[in-house]
């Protein structure tokens, strides 16, 4: 079933963490003279991005400190959280799974269910449509939800299509078990056939590292890039998202008579600014009820939408009572839609990665 | 109905100073780019409900091919 209604579960808090290297596109001249990087800007919407650099930061370290942080103000006991989702497309290792070091770093029980999940743009409500199935039978009592990536890393910098859209974010979503907590709904869908939309292509098992891998090729006109770099069709990614991404929303308001007058807010995946846009409208949601962190953030693959709430809705959420859809597209093919209602939930400001924790 | 198109085609490329015609070669346009290509990608699905598919996209070469493909979608 595409669809799920899932109860007792509520969210208790969120977190993200950034880097504090920024990227500024305004004067990044691999996009082009300083008209066509005003206008990249101005279609894109993105003016800015927090990038790990060179500084080897994972996104195992982005999520560690937002949890940190997020355990802290919540005032939970460390040995009270038996479930821990890691989700992410940049692991700290091939093996083993992040979550498993996680679990040790943030000093939770070793009774404890830890898991890591593959996805990218659509991570974040996969993640929570899996953790609150974990939590809905009362099996377990918290939970963490750490989502994030640093797909800057596998840009090509010369690659002007991709390069300049993506940033790094880690996040935390604190969960629990509660019964006759407001249910969530859920609308999910995943479409294989178009996996080589955005791929990279070695260093997995199907194509093994090989010296090869470190070539630099042309991969379509003026795209420069190794096969351990992210290929992105960026117009099969665009009609795919102005696409499934309206359909899902409606869906989920349509199969669970959500009325669209009590939605507060609706928070998109932070793809671009013009992918977006194209979405607001065919979901007919007002400009003041869809906002953005793409011009301070860029796209941060998993972490769009926790970041968004946190950064752009942080009073909100802290001091009252939410009706809130997401919707998360991408890389896979896959997305999911999700409506939830929170009320007064614990969610410190933006986190800035230091280096000396 | 082929005015429209010629001033939408204009607007959303963004071509001001001079005029267009159908049987212009858009991909040999100044403007036209991976994000222009994109930008009428969504104008033609909000104006006309038609999604060009990339593959499909890359057969077309003039505006009347546009106009053309649009036509088909919608009889």
């Amino acid at each position: 079933m595409a669809f799920q209604k899932i109860k007792n579960v509520k969210i208790s808090g969120m977190a993200a963490c950034v880097p504090k290297n920024i990227v500024d596109n305004s004067t990044l001249e691999m996009i082009g003279t300083k008209q066509e990087r005003s206008k990249f800007i101005d279609l894109t919407g993105i003016a800015k991005r927090h990038t790990v650099g060179n500084n080897k930061i994972c996104t195992s370290d982005l999520c560690f400190q937002a949890s940190e942080r997020l355990v802290a103000d919540l005032n939970w006991s460390k040995d009270e959280i038996d479930c821990l989702l890691f989700v992410s497309q940049t692991p700290d290792y091939m093996v083993p799974a992040t979550s498993c070091i996680l679990q040790d770093r943030l000093g939770l029980s070793t009774d404890c269910f830890a898991l890591d999940i593959s996805l990218g743009c659509s991570g974040w409500v996969y993640g929570l449509a899996t953790i609150a199935q974990l939590l809905s039978s009362g099996s377990f009592n918290k939970a963490l939800l750490l989502v994030g990536d640093t797909v800057s890393v596998t840009k090509s910098s010369r690659d002007k299509g991709t390069f300049p859209l993506f940033g790094d974010a880690g996040t935390a979503t604190a969960l629990e078990y509660i019964q006759h907590a407001s249910p969530m709904f859920f609308h999910t869908g995943t479409d294989g056939s178009n996996h080589k939309a955005i791929i990279i292509e070695d260093g997995g098992f199907r194509n093994f590292f090989t010296k090869d891998s470190l070539t630099v090729k042309e991969s379509a006109p003026g795209v420069f890039r190794n096969n351990l770099q992210t290929h992105l069709n960026g117009t099969d990614v665009f009609i795919f998202g102005i696409t499934k991404a309206p359909q899902s929303i409606k869906k989920i308001l349509q199969n669970f008579n959500i009325d669209r007058e009590d939605i507060d807010y609706y928070i998109l995946h932070q793809a671009n600014k013009l992918m977006n846009e194209k979405i607001r409208k065919k979901i007919s949601a007002a400009v003041e009820k869809v906002p953005y962190s793409l011009d301070e953030y860029g796209n941060t693959s998993s972490a769009t939408i926790p970041l968004t709430i946190v950064t752009r809705l942080n009073k909100e959420v802290r001091t009252s009572k939410q009706k809130i859809v997401c919707s998360g597209f991408g890389v896979g093919l896959s997305w999911g839609s999700v409506y939830f209602e929170i009320d007064k939930i614990v969610c410190p400001e933006i986190i800035i990665y230091n280096t000396n924790f | 109905m082929q005015q429209k198109f010629i001033l939408l085609v204009k607007e959303t490329l963004e071509i001001e100073n001079r005029e267009i015609r159908m049987s212009d070669t858009f991909r040999d346009f100044d403007e036209w780019d991976s994000l222009g290509l994109l930008t009428m990608i969504g104008i033609i699905d909000e104006e006309y409900n038609v999604i060009i598919e990339g593959k499909a996209f890359q057969e077309l070469q003039t505006i009347q091919d546009i106009y053309n493909y649009i036509l088909e979608q919608n009889l």
